[in-house]
C-alpha cells in the first residue's frame, strides 16, 4: 500500500472562501440595489444627487460580485465547471427565448400589461437552478 | 473513454475522497472519471498521471479508433 500524503482541505478550504466572497458580494449587491431602487422615494424625495451616488455604488459592488463570481468558477475542478457552463448555458438560452417572446406578447397585444425585467431574473434563476439541480444528478 | 482509475486507486488502498483530496478536486468528480461518465480535461489527466507514476496512456484509453 502507498500512502497518499495529501495536504487536505487546502483545495476545499479556498472554495469555501470563495463561496463566502461570493455571498457577501451578493448580499451587498442586493441590498445597494434595494436601496437605489427604493431610497429615491422613500428616503431623499428623488433629488438627484444620492440617486446617482446610489446607482455607482450598486454598479460598483455589482462588478464586485461579477468579479467575485469568475474567481469562484475559475478555482472549480473540471466537472464543476462543465456543470455550472450547462447550467449558465441553459439560464441564458432560456432568458433570450423567454424574454424575446414575452416583450412580443405586450408588442401584439396578447397581453395587458407591461413586461417586467424581475419575471425574466426569476424565470433565468429557475432555469439555472434547475440546470445545477440536473448536473448533479447526472454526475452523481 | 475507459480508465484504469478505479483499480489503480484499489491497489493503492486509497479511499475516493483522499484521491480527490491529492488532485484537488471534489469526490463527485473522482466517482464520475472512474465511472466514465466524465471524461477529466487534459490538466487533470496529468496530473493523474503524476499522481500514479504512469503513462496517461497506461491509465486512460481511448474506445474509438479515428
Amino acid at each position: 500500500m502507498n500512502k497518499l500524503i495529501t495536504e487536505p482541505g487546502n483545495w476545499t478550504d479556498r472554495l469555501k472562501k470563495n463561496t463566502i466572497r461570493l455571498g457577501y458580494w451578493t448580499a451587498a449587491w442586493v441590498i445597494t440595489l434595494a436601496i437605489a431602487a427604493f431610497g429615491p422615494k422613500f428616503i431623499w424625495d428623488y433629488a438627484r444627487l444620492p440617486s446617482l451616488l446610489a446607482l455607482l455604488v450598486n454598479l460598483v459592488a455589482g462588478v464586485c460580485w461579477i468579479l467575485a463570481n469568475k474567481q469562484n468558477l475559475r478555482d472549480l475542478d473540471d466537472l464543476q465547471q462543465k456543470i455550472q457552463l450547462e447550467a449558465t448555458a441553459l439560464s441564458l438560452s432560456v432568458g433570450v427565448v423567454a424574454g424575446l417572446g414575452y416583450e412580443l406578447l405586450e408588442d401584439i397585444h396578447l397581453i395587458g400589461f407591461q413586461p417586467e425585467i424581475s419575471h425574466l431574473v426569476i424565470l433565468m434563476s429557475l432555469a439555472y437552478g434547475m440546470g445545477v439541480f440536473t448536473g448533479n444528478r447526472r454526475y452523481k | 473513454m475507459k480508465n484504469r482509475l478505479k483499480v489503480l486507486r484499489a491497489e493503492r488502498d486509497w479511499t475516493q475522497a483522499q484521491l480527490a483530496d491529492a488532485l484537488e478536486v471534489s469526490r463527485q468528480t473522482v466517482n464520475a472519471v472512474e465511472t466514465g461518465k466524465f471524461d477529466p480535461s487534459l490538466p487533470l489527466a496529468f496530473k493523474v498521471s503524476r499522481l500514479f507514476e504512469l503513462s496517461i496512456e497506461e491509465i486512460f484509453q481511448d474506445n474509438k479508433s479515428i
